[in-house]
């Protein structure tokens, strides 16, 4: 598990054993693959990039290349225990919405994105007056897949605003899990579990 | 049985026919049977019969999955997906493909005889479905002593019948790869179909069908149908890049009607070659086979509904620039499959080859199926 970024480990620590889970934006199925394997869980994917689908099918992964934004609405309710979207949030067209179709189709929803509010992009943009470009944000802003920029706040907020429960949450700090206090200042990373 | 080395059975091995007794029943109602089916195998069954893999074959492909052809002496039509290393390998899975009913390489179809009169059937032979294709590879399984397949796979039409056997037969089938092909045939499949249809029943050789007996074949409308069908299998992009607007070993256009043009006189080529190796009515079953095709139609207009009964892994795969069977297709079926909680793959690959990509060279087509084959073994 040492291979898997930290948020997917967080995860991967968490599902239950046997779970029937949908990892929306799975990449070349390096989640899926350590959930098939050490959880025996069912695990489906949906990942927009036709070469990272054929990496996943070619670890034997049931991947489905199709957008978060228009093709969750073919999977029928409450088919899967968990619903992961793992740094994609902030690359759809419409996060609530997305969010709102993971909770239709899914008891549970991993959702981790990362955290805009970090204190080094604060800085960047207080006196750099430039978008910030930092370890976990690579890209910049006109190259970048992030067209949603969110904070760990922005995100609560959404969450209280649309009744969705908070089941857990882990903040990151490089690999290791950091405190709740003050997490929208010193989390580079956010994993939220909701339920409905 | 199961213990004993197979190859030595003579069911096994290239070049096999086998007279069923049947009948089968088709879609039409009608009944087929006897009936005679071609096929080969490659590899050996194992002990539990555990690694079958079915073969299905295209429009105007044959049983010579992976040995040469007879007539044209070319290697067999998929070599580059089954074969020693390849995904579908004989050293590993047992491999059976067979002629599809209708067609002309073997199997019954309507240049076969007739037992009743000892004549061809000519369009006297029943009109078929794909699932009628579907049922009379049932019946070889049977006779082979197959009851399940590790996968069965197939493009274009291979797909279609494919797509078809976990409707079928769900407890049948445990994967299925569909590649460049859809669940239904649209009004511009169709529409292609009938010109090539059209092309060959104008021919006057055609004569109804009966011109087997003088030898005297419409070989002028099957080639312009070939032609015409032969277009939609290639991309644009494809086309322009092979050809482009050169001439053909000339310097200048002639003002004349000869194949000035590369593509004219490739074309040409493709109908020509085809003649010798395809007969005209079974161009006509199988064309018309293929238009009866709409996997939602036979279960009251949910695709959903088709695949309801199988616990089958499906991987389809489309090519961006195939617009005979374009992505769009594979996507209806992948929803529908998601709908009903099927464990579903699906990717769109790259190609310049449009349609065709499915038989030509193409890394990640092997790796995709390699990946999803072996993922069942998990």
């Amino acid at each position: 598990m040492s291979a898997l970024r930290p948020d997917l480990a967080l995860i991967a620590r968490t599902v239950r054993p046997g779970a029937r889970l949908l990892d929306v934006g799975c990449g070349d199925g390096a989640l899926m693959a350590v959930l098939r394997d050490r959880a025996q869980a069912d695990a489906r994917g949906l990942e927009i990039d036709p070469s990272n689908v054929a990496a996943a099918v070619g670890r034997g992964l049931s991947v489905v290349q199709g957008d978060a934004d228009t093709d969750l609405r073919y999977y029928p309710d409450a088919s899967f225990d968990y619903a992961i979207l793992s740094q994609t949030l902030q690359t759809t067209r419409r996060p609530d919405l997305v969010v709102e179709e993971l909770l239709r189709i899914a008891t549970q929803a991993f959702v981790s994105f990362p955290n805009f509010a970090h204190w080094r992009g604060r800085i960047s943009l207080l006196w750099g007056g430039r978008m910030p470009v930092t370890r976990l944000l690579p890209d910049r802003w006109y190259d970048t897949l992030n067209i949603h920029h969110v904070t760990v706040d922005d995100f609560r907020a959404l969450v209280k605003e649309r009744g969705w429960h908070i089941d857990g949450q882990w903040f990151l700090k490089g690999d290791r899990e950091t405190t709740h206090a003050n997490a929208n200042l010193f989390a580079e990373h956010a994993v939220f579990l909701l339920r409905r | 049985m199961a213990s004993l080395p197979l190859s030595d059975d003579s069911r096994f091995g290239l070049r096999r026919q086998v007279r069923l007794a049947g009948p089968i029943a088709l879609s039409s109602g009608a009944r087929l049977g006897p009936l005679d089916i071609a096929y080969e195998t490659y590899g050996a069954m194992n002990a539990d019969k555990s690694n079958v893999i079915l073969i299905c074959h295209a429009l105007t492909g044959d049983q010579y999955v992976a040995s040469d052809h007879p007539v044209t002496g070319k290697p067999g039509w998929w070599w580059r997906m089954v074969g020693e290393g390849r995904p579908v390998d004989p050293a590993r899975h047992f491999i059976i493909c067979s002629n599809v009913i209708g067609s002309c390489m073997g199997s019954s179809g309507p240049a076969s005889l007739d037992p009743a009169t000892g004549e061809p059937h000519g369009m006297r032979f029943p009109v078929l479905t794909i699932a009628d294709m579907v049922r009379a590879q049932a019946a070889l399984l049977d006779h082979l002593g197959v009851e399940r397949l590790a996968a069965v796979i197939g493009g274009s039409m291979g797909g279609m019948q494919a797509l078809t056997w976990p409707t079928l037969f769900p407890d049948r089938v445990e994967s299925c790869v569909v590649i460049a092909s859809t669940a239904r045939h649209s009004a511009q499949n169709i529409a292609f179909h009938e010109v090539g249809r059209q092309a060959i029943m104008a021919d006057p050789r055609w004569r109804g069908g009966d011109y087997y007996a003088d030898g005297q074949v419409p070989s002028a409308g099957l080639a312009v149908a070939r032609m015409a069908a032969h277009i939609t299998y290639l991309s644009e992009a494809g086309l322009t890049e092979k050809f482009g607007r050169r001439l053909q070993g000339r310097d200048a256009k002639t003002f004349g009607f000869d194949a000035d043009f590369q593509v004219e006189s490739y074309l040409r080529h493709q109908g020509l070659s085809f003649v010798d190796r395809f007969d005209a009515n079974s161009y006509l079953y199988i064309t018309r086979a293929m238009d009866y095709y709409d996997i939602a139609e036979d279960h009251g207009g949910s695709l959903a509904r088709a695949f309801a009964a199988t616990s089958a892994r499906f991987c389809l795969v489309s090519f961006d620039t195939d617009w005979l069977y374009p992505t769009a297709e594979s996507r209806i079926i992948v929803h529908a499959l998601n709908a009903g909680g099927a464990q579903a793959s699906f990717v769109e690959l790259s190609s310049p080859f449009g349609h065709d990509a499915f038989l030509l060279e193409c890394p990640e087509l092997n790796r995709v199926v390699d990946g999803f084959l072996r993922g069942g073994r998990a």
